[in-house]
Formats: structure tokens, sequence, C-alpha cells
């Protein structure tokens, strides 16, 4: 009697009603539900979200234009009549700049970050379920760019392909592809050694399949948590380019380029002069709050 | 209700008749090379499978034994194609497997339960989900998987209310190998290769898994390799036995007989090595001595000559053949193969002729 | 151990040719002619061609990626298209006090990030463990060219303790390890040392953490071994992993000292880089680059080894 005959001639001993499952929580939706319990984490995840509508709204929320100065009012202080946060070295209103500046700091910051993340995933991803020369081939060239320290890739190719906000995008994603994709190729190496993987193989399902349903799913998380570790560092890397002058060029308000900027002043304004990075560290450790909330979030040792 | 489909096998599932074997294995070779060994370990292979010939027959269980690194667990995974091996050839049920038979018609009716019930599970799909993932490999609609998953379920023993929704770590071992089982029969496999399967559980829960095996074979036909290292389990559960040495067989033949009257020195220390239920019958000494040695380098003539007590000169210089002896039990030993050189051979066969 | 140096060093070499490559690609992706900077605008194309054959530039890539490789072996790293002087000299004297900058903070990093580290691992969970882990975030999300800038505020402009800017005295031309020299170092190096403080102290508190937890640190404790007693298999356990960090962060920061050195103008690589960059002194980029990063990938080499010498395990991982 063959497996599907048995199968067809009983019937089947409990019914096969959907509404009489009992249904588990995802792992994501347990990882949401941990992360929402987390008072740290939420609150940055808070701070993050206002930082981002400040940018998005910058125009509608800034009291006055960003790019207009004023000879007579250069480097008020803080408080300064109309002027909340003062004025920096052009006289143009610093509460004004610093929100209208979240707009290319963020962007920045930030998207260097998910592109990264597809392009090292999809590396590293291929490197360890390929293996074999495939892995040898990509995992070696992205050791030669491992081996740069990041701050010394980002500053030599922005340099080399020269200032401005494309070039420092490209140059900071290509800084975090590296990490990226060395975390993904050791995750899936080791996924792709699990006997769940050789069960599907078995199955007689394809490569495409076993990667989509098997892979994908174990793998993608922990790149991810690793990926939102480096928001941080570049924030802190998209500003110190533009601090550099390697980055984004005068005028347009970015907080990085307005430290360099202000920098002279630290002996008349030295309140005002520091006020960018505040903004810089604030976003900074807002997003590492949030990645460590995640992470622990994720790790379910249960 | 009707759920199986019908099994879409191109000539129904039994062709060759009841005499032809399941799965016949042909010098079957598989050498890993060794890593990690520095700039001058080039070269070198670990000799894991090494000439390996054997039938399974329709509807038997077929046990595999040998000590950690006979070779026992590289032949399951050769057999279920999970690697490729270095030569050697397998006839399914009179085909060619990977000439006449393609591997993807061949995976559906061979599958394969894994020793560790946890990591042979995915951890991010639901227990339904995994069941239904083979069948909808092969085409099977969602619905229709989903509800043999269910089915399965309750003929492995487990409700499917309460568990195609969970996930593998929220189940037992004993629950997530039974699992697996289901997952093995999702695809109505005519060969299930049962690798250390329940080597991991509990005793009790080892034995309730045992059971629901053996109802499983019956019920649906299978045949089984049952591949351990506990002989009381595979005493238990075997028609037949095939002892393992250094990825060698060394013996086999009918479990009874196998375990009654082995006919390879290894054998009969392997069983004399077994925990005897009975105090007068156990021995003081250890029938079997040290580690196997390196399969880097295997020993020279007959493999177990280094630990063989009735070893003699001849038999490191002659490799034995698996030669053929009275019950259909073969051995690989001098001392079996007739005119040999062994003290203990019997006399050559011309005169019984 | 003798064959696992030779194989470092075989697994090391192609990822040093890697980098030279990229390093000589950079002045390659750059837009336009690496020559247009020093060019005068009204150059005649005679001139232009001369200046393109006297530097090589009219080679193919390959050809001239040989040619340059064979020079950079020999420690001829060009001249600079700014002042004419050898890159290399130029490159190992901005070498020099770049490395005592990150010698000094990798030194206060490690010291004061393993104190942390050790208490929080120590007294995990307490408050003294949420106090030093939120300063160790702090240290990792700070940008320290804007700490830097506050230092300098506080102590200098402020307090007038210490020299907002420079290398040292005025007109002093070689370097000597007194106080006057060495006041100039104390706020870049205490700006920089944030930078491994906080990832030594996570490490630290993680392999504290650890060790505490496996079975021998159990044992020792049953076996009537004093807190202290305990606590020193702990460190002596933790050293090996927490050097290794450390030596790795030596190299991040002299390879990311542009920042600090631009905010203190310290007379090192990064303000070098800095000068070559807004030059557009390709062949000092070029050189500076490659000095850099050959550094970071021999000092990663030197750290396995080193560990591999003290951690056997290490060995067969």
């Amino acid at each position: 009697m063959s497996l599907s005959a048995a199968i067809g001639q009983t019937p089947s001993p409990s019914p096969v009603v959907d509404a009489a499952v009992v249904r588990s929580p995802g792992y994501w939706t347990g990882v949401l539900r941990r992360l929402s319990r987390d008072p740290v984490a939420m609150t940055a995840l808070v701070v993050i979200v206002l930082l981002l509508l400040m940018a998005i709204f910058a125009p509608y929320i800034a009291p006055a234009d960003p790019s207009k100065g004023s000879m007579l009012r250069r480097l008020k202080p803080i408080g300064f009549p109309g002027y909340p946060l003062g004025a920096d070295e052009l006289g143009r209103d610093m509460l004004s700049r610093l929100i209208h500046g979240g707009r290319l700091s963020l962007l920045m910051g930030v998207t260097p970050v998910p592109i990264a993340f597809v392009i090292g995933s999809l590396l590293g991803i291929t490197a360890g379920y390929v293996g074999g020369l495939t892995n040898t081939l990509i995992m070696r060239t992205v050791d030669v760019f491992y081996a740069f320290p990041s701050v010394l890739l980002a500053v030599a190719l922005s340099g080399a392909l020269g200032a401005g906000l494309t070039n420092a995008l490209v140059s900071l994603t290509l800084v975090f592809v590296p990490p990226i994709a060395r975390v993904a190729e050791s995750v899936t190496t080791q996924v792709r050694g699990l006997d769940y993987i050789d069960a599907a193989r078995a199955s007689g399902a394809k490569a495409g399949s076993i990667i989509r349903v098997h892979v994908l799913g174990n793998v993608l998380g922990p790149i991810f948590v690793y990926a939102t570790s480096l928001v941080s560092v570049s924030m802190i890397l998209a500003s110190g380019l533009s601090f550099l002058g390697l980055g984004v060029r005068p005028p347009e308000p970015e907080w990085g380029l307005m430290l360099n900027t202000l920098r002279t002043a630290i002996y008349t304004q030295p309140m005002v002069a520091a006020l960018p990075g505040v903004m810089i560290f604030i976003t900074s450790i807002a997003f590492n709050m949030v990645s460590d909330g995640l992470r622990s979030a994720m790790d379910v040792k249960s | 209700m009707i759920i199986g489909e019908p099994a879409h096998l191109p000539d129904g599932p039994d062709r060759g008749g009841p005499a032809q074997p399941l799965l016949s294995v042909r010098d079957l070779v598989k050498h890993f090379p060794v890593k990690g060994k520095g700039l001058f370990g080039k070269g070198a292979v670990v000799r894991a499978v090494d000439g390996v010939s054997f039938d399974i027959r329709k509807g038997e269980t077929l046990g595999v034994v040998g000590e950690s690194g006979c070779g026992k667990s590289t032949t399951a995974r050769l057999l279920m194609h999970l690697i490729k091996a270095d030569s050697g050839e397998m006839v399914f049920d009179g085909e060619k497997v990977g000439a006449d038979l393609d591997l993807t018609a061949y995976r559906r009716q061979v599958q394969m339960v894994f020793q560790d019930s946890y990591a042979s599970l995915n951890p991010r799909l639901t227990i339904e989900e995994s069941i239904a993932y083979g069948p909808q490999v092969h085409g099977v609609s969602a619905a229709k998987a989903r509800a043999k998953a269910h089915d399965l379920l309750a003929r492995v023993g487990l409700e499917p209310g309460r568990f195609a929704g969970r996930y593998p770590h929220e189940l037992s071992g004993g629950q997530r190998q039974r699992i697996n089982i289901a997952r093995a029969l999702a695809l109505e496999p005519r060969l299930v290769i049962l690798d250390e399967a329940v080597s991991a559980l509990d005793k009790s829960v080892e034995a309730q898994v045992l059971n629901l095996l053996q109802d499983l074979k019956d019920e649906f036909g299978l045949t089984y390799v049952f591949i351990s290292h506990d002989l009381n389990v595979v005493k238990f559960i075997v028609d037949r036995v095939m002892v393992m040495y250094l990825g060698k067989v060394a013996e086999i033949g009918e479990g009874p007989a196998v375990f009654g009257a082995p006919r390879h020195p290894y054998t009969a220390a392997l069983l004399a090595s077994m925990p005897k239920m009975d105090p007068d019958a156990r021995s003081a000494e250890a029938p079997l001595t040290g580690d196997p040695p390196n399969p880097i380098n295997p020993p020279s003539g007959c493999r177990f000559h280094t630990r063989c007590a009735l070893a003699e000169p001849v038999c490191s210089v002659q490799e034995p053949p698996l030669a053929a002896m009275e019950g259909l039990q073969e051995a690989a030993c001098l001392m079996a193969l007739p005119g040999s050189g062994h003290s203990r051979a019997p006399a050559p066969v011309e005169a019984a002729a | 151990m003798l064959l696992y140096i030779l194989k470092r060093i075989l697994y090391v070499l192609p990822v040093a040719i890697g980098v030279s490559i990229v390093c000589f690609l950079l002045v390659h992706i750059t837009p336009g002619d690496p020559l247009t900077a020093v060019l005068p605008v009204d150059a005649t194309l005679e001139l232009q061609q001369q200046m393109r054959a006297l530097y090589g530039f009219d080679k193919p890539l390959p050809v001239q990626y040989g040619l340059w490789i064979w020079r950079v072996v020999q420690g001829d790293l060009g001249a600079s298209i700014a002042t004419g002087r050898p890159v290399t000299s130029e490159v190992f004297n901005a070498v020099k006090n770049s490395l005592a900058l990150a010698a000094a903070a990798t030194l206060i990093g490690f010291v004061a990030g393993a104190g942390l580290g050790i208490l929080a691992g120590y007294f995990r969970g307490g408050w003294v463990d949420r106090i030093a882990s939120f300063v160790s975030v702090l240290g990792v999300s700070v940008p320290h060219y804007w700490l830097g800038m506050v230092l300098v505020i506080i102590f200098s402009v402020q307090l007038g303790w210490l020299p907002a800017t420079g290398g040292g005295p005025q007109g002093s031309a070689s370097r000597s390890w007194d106080w006057d020299y060495l006041r100039f170092l104390v706020l870049p190096a205490v700006t920089m040392s944030v930078i491994p403080m906080g990832i030594i102290a996570r490490t630290v508190k993680a392999l504290v953490g650890e060790i505490l937890n496996q079975e021998f640190v159990h044992a020792l404790a049953a076996k009537g071994l004093t807190e202290r007693g305990v606590f020193r298999h702990v460190i002596k356990n933790a050293a090996p992993t927490a050097f290794a960090v450390m030596g790795l962060q030596l190299g991040y920061l002299l390879g990311g000292s542009i920042l600090i050195e631009t905010v203190f103008s310290w007379p090192g690589t990064g303000f070098l880089l800095n000068a070559a960059i807004f030059q557009r002194d390709l062949p000092l980029l070029q050189g500076s680059i490659l000095v850099l990063a050959l550094f970071f990938v021999f000092l990663n080499l030197t750290v396995d080894i080193l560990q591999a010498a003290i951690d056997p395990r290490v060995q067969r991982a």
C-alpha cells in the first residue's frame, strides 16, 4: 500500500479545521514585543522619529531662513533676541540651521547603511552559500577593502573622488559593504551547514527556493542587527567628512560642516560653536541604543 | 476525506518485483581532502567511504553499525546524494540514479531523518510549513500540502490542532523527531534513511519513536536504512545488518545470523562490548581496545588487523574481499576466505564443488 | 607555530597586494587628469605631454602599476607634486607624530576601558554595570572631532591649562619628551582615547562575564580560592583577547586620526592627508594612504601571531 493510498483511505483522526490550530507568535512578533518593553530603546526610537520628522518638516518648523545672514548679527550668544540658539559666523539663525541641517546630516549618515546592507548581504550570502572559488573571489576582494581602517577608506575615497554629497555617499557605502559582507558570509556559512538545509536539499528543492525559504529567514536578522549598529558610526563619519570639507559644500546647512565653519568661534561663542556636535551626538546615541535594544530583543537563548 | 495525491511514480511504485533490490550500491567511494593541515599536508585524504557495495531489499530494515568515524553517516549522505560520491553507482529499483532516474525523481522516493532533531528543522518555519515544504517543492498546492502536513502530524501521533502552528523550539526532542519523520514521509518515499534518528532521545522516548517507525513501515510499505551505534536498538529493529569499519564493509547478513554467529572478529568484538543484562555474561576485559586507526592512513591489508586478536602476518599484507558464506552472510575476513593463507581459513572450495 | 606564522603571512600577502592596487587606482578614479592640479591653466599641449610622460601617465594602467609598485618596494613613493620633496620622508615624519598620538590614546583608552569593563563584568546587572555600560555607549557614540572642540573650549579657552593646537612649542624642529612637548599631546590623546575606550570596555565586560560563568571559575571558588585569587584567574584569561583588541585599535586610530589631527592641527599623517587632498597632491595622497593601510595590515598580522603565541587555541580556529 502506498503512502498516498493509506492517507486517502483512513479518515483523519482529528478535524483539520483552521480555527482549531493553535498559532504561536512568529519570531519577529516576539522580537517586536520584547523591543517594545525596553524603555531605553523605545525612548531612543522616539528621539529618532522626532529627528526624522524635524528633518522632513524643517521648512515648516524652522523660525527663520537658514541661509539668510546678517553681517550685524554675527556670532550672537544663545538667547539673543530673535535668535533662540544664537547666530553663526555669518549671522544666520542657529536654530533654523540646526533644524535644516538634519536633512543632509541624516540623509548622508543613514542612507549608506541600507545600501551597503543590500550589497553586502548579496555578496556575503552568495559567497557563503555557493562556497568554493566564488567564496574565495568575493571574500578576498572584501578583505582588501576591510584591510583599510574605516575612516581612512572614507577619507581616501572621497578625497580621490572630490567633495560633494554623491561622492560622500558612494565612499561611505563602500566603507560599510565589506564589514556587512563578512558578517553575512559567516552567518550564511554557519546556516548552510545545518541539517535543515540538507533536509531541504534532500526534498529536491532548487537552490533558489532553499535560499529564499531557509537561508534568508535565518541570516537576514543577524545581518540586519549588525547593520543597525553601523548607522551610528555612519552618522559620525558622514558629518566627519563634511567637517573635513569632503562632504556637503557651504553654504548648505549640515551639522558636520557647521561644526567646521564655527571652529574659529570657540574663543568668542563656545556654546554656539559646540551646538551642531550636540545634534550629531544625540542622533548617534539614539541609533546606538535602538541597535543595542534590537540586539538583545533578538537574542533568544531560551 | 481524500487528502493524499495519487503517487506520480513513473510506472507505479514497485516495478522490478520483490526480488529486485530497491537500491543497489556498487563500489561507493568518498574521500575528503584534509583541510587546514598547512602547506605540506596537500594531497592527504580521509578515506571516509572506501569502496562499499551492498543491496537494500524491498521492505526490509537494513541496519548499519560501527564505531564513530567508520563512514556510516557519510554513507547515508551519499545515499541521499547530499554529497557527491567520488565514484561508484547506485541503481534504484532497476534504474541507474543520475542516468535513467534523475536526481529530483530519486529524491522523492528516498528521504532521510537526521540525528539532531533541532538542527534539522528550520527555526523560522512553523511545523506545518516545514512538513509542507517538500510537497510544495514538487508542485503540490499550498492548501493541499498543508492538509497533508496535518494528516501526517496525526499519523506520527501529534495532534495537528496543537502542533501545526508551533515553532520547533517550543517542542521536546521526541516531538521534533516525530515531526522530522512526518516531513520525510510527506514526499511519499519508498526508502527512508534514518541516520542515528533515535540516538539523541531519552530511552523511554526512543522506544516510542521506534514503535512509531515500525508502525509507519508496515502502514506505508517502507524500506528503512537504520544507522546507529547502539547495537541493542539495531538488534531490536533490523532485518539485516551491515557492519562497517574504517570506510569498508566488514560484515553483512541477516540480523539473527550476524548477531548470533558473527564471522568477522570486529563484529564479534562489537557484540562482546555491548552492555549485558546478565551479570554472569559480563566480561572483565574490554574486547575492543583503543580508538580506530586514522582513516587518513588506514592500516595495510585488512584494516582491522591492528586491533584484531586473531591477526596473523598475512592479515597485514592481503586485503580480504567480502566473501559470501552460508545463510547469505558475507564477511571481509581472511578467516572466512577459503585458501587465504590464514591458519583458521577454511580449505579451498574446489573439493566441495 | 612556525607553520601558522607562514600561513598567516601567505594569507596576508595577497591582501597587501590588493591594498596596493586600491591605493594605486585611487589616483585614477579622480575626475580629470592627475596633473591638472599642478599645471598652469594656460599650459601648452606640449608641456602637458611632457609632464605626462615625465610622470608616466601616458602608459597603460598595468604598466603604470608595475612601475609604481617596483619603486614602492624599493622605498620610493615618488615626489610630492606640491612641494617636490620625496613622499617617503614626508610620510615617515608624519607617521612618527601620528604613532605617538595613537599610542598615547590607545594606552589611555585601554586603561580606562579595561577598568570600566572589569567593573561592569564583575558587578553585572548592578548600578556600576549600568554606569559603565552607559559610559561606553557614550564613548562609541560621541563624534570625537566635536569632543576635541569641547575639550579645547574647556581646558584651553576657559581654563587655559593646555595648548589648543599644534604639535609642540613654536619654532622647535625636533621632538623631545619633556612637559613642554607632552602638554600638546594631552588633549588630542584624551580625545582620541574615547574611541578605543568604549570598544575595549565592551570587549572586557563580555570576556569577564563569560569567564566568570565558566565551570573552572566555579571550581576554583569551590576549592576555596579567595575572591582576589579568582579575579587573578579572570584577568589572566581575559588578557590575550583584550590585548589583541587593543592592538587592532591602535591601527584604527593611526588610520583614523585625520579628524582629530585636523581639530588639533597635530602634524601627523591626518594633517598630511588633509593637505594632500586639498592641494590635489596625488602622489602624497597615494603614498600616505598606502603606508597607513599597510601598517594596519601588518599590525593585524602581528596581533594574530602574538595572540597565537600566547593562546594556542587561536591557531586551531
